[in-house]
């Protein structure tokens, strides 16, 4: 077992040194352009341009400008946005990680409560209207565009029904911190919630299904059956038990994917100002040394997430601690 | 294929795709039958309705009357059948345009991702050693990669100049962009399920039996590997193509996919933002041309999945 994982361990650093590689190539050494122009941004002067050469050792070996990237980023943290002039980026950075985390969380919440209940009220129901219309549901929930999804809610909650009984308690748009105006905070991420969790909801309920009835045709289910269990407890007890391994791993890569940047899109159609939406603005602004941290940043929560994935499979899967 | 001809449902969603095709493909003869330019601003534009001469931009009665608001949909084809957006452009038309433009990115994303991931999965399962280890660390580090910030790195840095790789040069544009964008961050979706059928095919006994008859290896990968794949790759096609709309439309929508004043179905959504409250079926309408034409290719999806290879997990849907 330790064996596996520390396999596993030396993998993830594997994946972080190819990530900052890739990220430093693509933004350092893409071919055609000057480096320093793109860091500095729009219509920057010469001497921005010599402060941003000097900065980041343009004159010196490419092994060299890795290390001083690496090191800006994380070691003395002291990366600077030369587009807001002296903006430190770490910081900026790690502000956003509550809101993002705010929204991932509560979206799983969600996710994990309705995928299970559709999953398994699907299931029970296989070969019924009730399946058909559950399974067709989650097949709109994933063909939706998540920000389309967005902006119809906003439509409705702002502005086309803001004024009825139904969506008169909807704050306008924006984050309000837990710990100053936890009411606030709760409200404003009610719709962002929804929006986020239906896509997921839809995939993990049909995900969820199709593993109930995968493992219904299983042995031990049949040795239950002839015990004389109840359809509901061998359906509960025995045939969800191992669907939910599944269910499981593909929960902790999602989680990992959306705090790591993919919760973009909803963070951007509601205004919160979280990884994503800070990537997006300096993307607007083409203020590179703040993508180049998002970046960094949440692949490396990304790879630490799917190994923390991975070591808890090995930590309970009976036959990998073996093997 | 009978038993897929016989899916009622799939069958009907492959002829709704089929429908909005050509649709879009008939993009250009729909503006010419309505008279309009999709692509350009015509902010002075005026068209009759039973009779009476309307501008297309009507200066706003709310607030202190400043300013001037799109027509809304006037449900009649060929004048401003879903309104205009505010560059006084007929959305209809740049909605078929902007279809066009979102199911070319997708198909080619789509081609590319399946080229490229099968030359890897073939390379890396059937040579096996140290060519496996080092394509599939650079599968993992791929796969580990967030696709949307992939996508704003790799699109921050080519979309504002271009790129010059030796005698190719791509401006910034260009369709081939968002293309090459979406086509390089799903290469792992698809390689490691290849690979790992090459690798149980590389041990099955005709395999082995080629190889020890001396057989050349590019042969055995053409002639014997590559069509037993090729179920796999086939009921990818539809899945890649629906979570690459969804991908094309979101990089548009994030400003970094199809580039003004070209249109595609993420780009309208955005162009409609601004007039989500007053005028909301420019966004609403792109984004239901989404819903319906994913919609159709997943459920198109699952049917040849079942149908061609029913035992296979393959499911695509996160993005």
């Amino acid at each position: 077992m330790i064996f596996a994982l520390l396999r596993r361990f030396g993998q993830m650093i594997f994946v972080m040194f190819g990530i900052s590689v890739l990220v430093f190539l693509i933004f350092f050494a893409t071919p055609g352009a000057d480096p320093a122009a793109r860091i500095a941004g729009r219509n920057a002067s010469p001497e921005i341009l010599e402060a941003v050469r000097k900065s980041f050792g343009f004159d010196q070996p490419i092994y060299v400008q890795y290390l001083t990237m690496m090191k800006k980023i994380f070691i003395t943290g002291d990366l600077t946005s030369f587009v807001n002039r002296g903006w430190k980026v770490v910081p900026a950075v790690l502000d956003t990680v509550p809101v993002t985390l705010s929204l991932v969380i509560g979206a799983a919440v969600l996710w994990v409560v309705f995928g299970l209940l559709i999953g398994v009220a699907a299931a029970a129901a296989r070969g019924t209207w009730l399946d058909k219309l559950l399974m067709v549901l989650g097949l709109i929930g994933i063909s939706m565009p998540v920000y389309w999804l967005g902006e119809v809610m906003n439509l409705v909650s702002q502005s086309r029904y803001h004024d009825t009984w139904m969506f008169s308690w909807v704050p306008p748009l924006g984050y309000k911190t837990f710990s100053t105006d936890p009411k606030g905070w709760f409200l404003t991420l009610v719709i962002p919630w929804i929006t986020l969790s239906i896509l997921y909801i839809g995939l993990y309920g049909r995900v969820l299904r199709a593993a109930i009835i995968e493992s219904l045709q299983e042995d031990y289910i049949r040795t239950a059956r002839a015990k004389g269990l109840s359809e509901t407890r061998i359906l509960l007890r025995h045939a969800l038990r191992t669907s939910l391994i599944s269910f499981a791993t593909l929960f902790g890569l999602d989680f990992g994917a959306l705090v790591g940047g993919s919760a973009l899109l909803t963070e951007v159609v509601f205004g919160l100002q979280g990884v994503g939406k800070l990537t997006y603005d300096a993307l607007l602004n083409l203020d590179l040394p703040i993508i180049m941290a998002t970046v960094m940043y949440a692949s490396f929560f990304v790879v630490m997430a799917n190994a923390l994935v991975d070591i808890v499979y090995i930590l309970l899967d009976p036959r990998v601690r073996t093997g | 294929m009978r038993r897929l001809a016989r899916d009622r449902a799939a069958m009907a969603a492959l002829v709704l795709f089929a429908v909005i095709v050509i649709m879009c493909l008939l993009a250009p003869v729909y503006a010419a039958w309505a008279g309009v330019e999709p692509f350009k601003s015509t902010l002075d534009a005026v068209i009759t309705i039973d009779g009476q001469d309307v501008p297309v931009m009507e200066q706003s009665t709310e607030g202190l009357g400043l300013g001037y608001n799109p027509i809304g949909p006037t449900w009649r084809l060929g004048s401003y059948f879903l309104g205009a957006d505010n560059q006084g452009r007929d959305v209809m038309a740049r909605l078929l345009y902007g279809g066009l433009n979102s199911l070319v990115i997708a198909g080619s994303a789509t081609i590319v991702t399946l080229v490229l991931a099968t030359a890897l999965g073939l390379a890396a399962g059937f040579f096996g050693g140290i060519v496996d280890t080092v394509l599939s660390r650079i599968l993992d580090i791929l796969w580990a990669f967030p696709v949307y910030l992939l996508a704003i790195s790799l699109s921050i840095v080519l979309i504002a100049q271009g790129v010059q790789i030796g005698p190719i040069t791509i401006e910034s544009g260009s369709l081939s962009l968002p293309i090459f964008i979406i086509g390089i961050v799903y290469i792992p979706y698809v390689a490691r399920p290849v690979r790992g059928q090459v690798l149980s095919l590389r041990e099955s006994e005709f395999v082995l039996a080629a190889i020890g008859l001396g057989v050349p290896s590019h042969r055995i990968l053409y002639r014997d590997i590559l069509p037993n794949v090729s179920t796999t790759l086939i009921v990818f096609v539809p899945l890649m193509m629906a979570l690459n709309m969804l991908t094309e439309s979101a990089l548009s929508f994030l400003s970094i996919g199809v580039q003004p004043p070209n249109a595609s179905w993420g780009t309208i959504i955005l162009d409609g933002q601004g007039l989500l409250y007053s005028r909301p079926m420019v966004a609403l309408a792109p984004g239901l041309a989404i819903v319906i034409t994913v919609l159709a290719l997943n459920v198109f999806g699952d049917g040849l999945r079942d149908a061609l290879d029913p035992r296979s997990k393959i499911r695509i849907g996160r993005g």
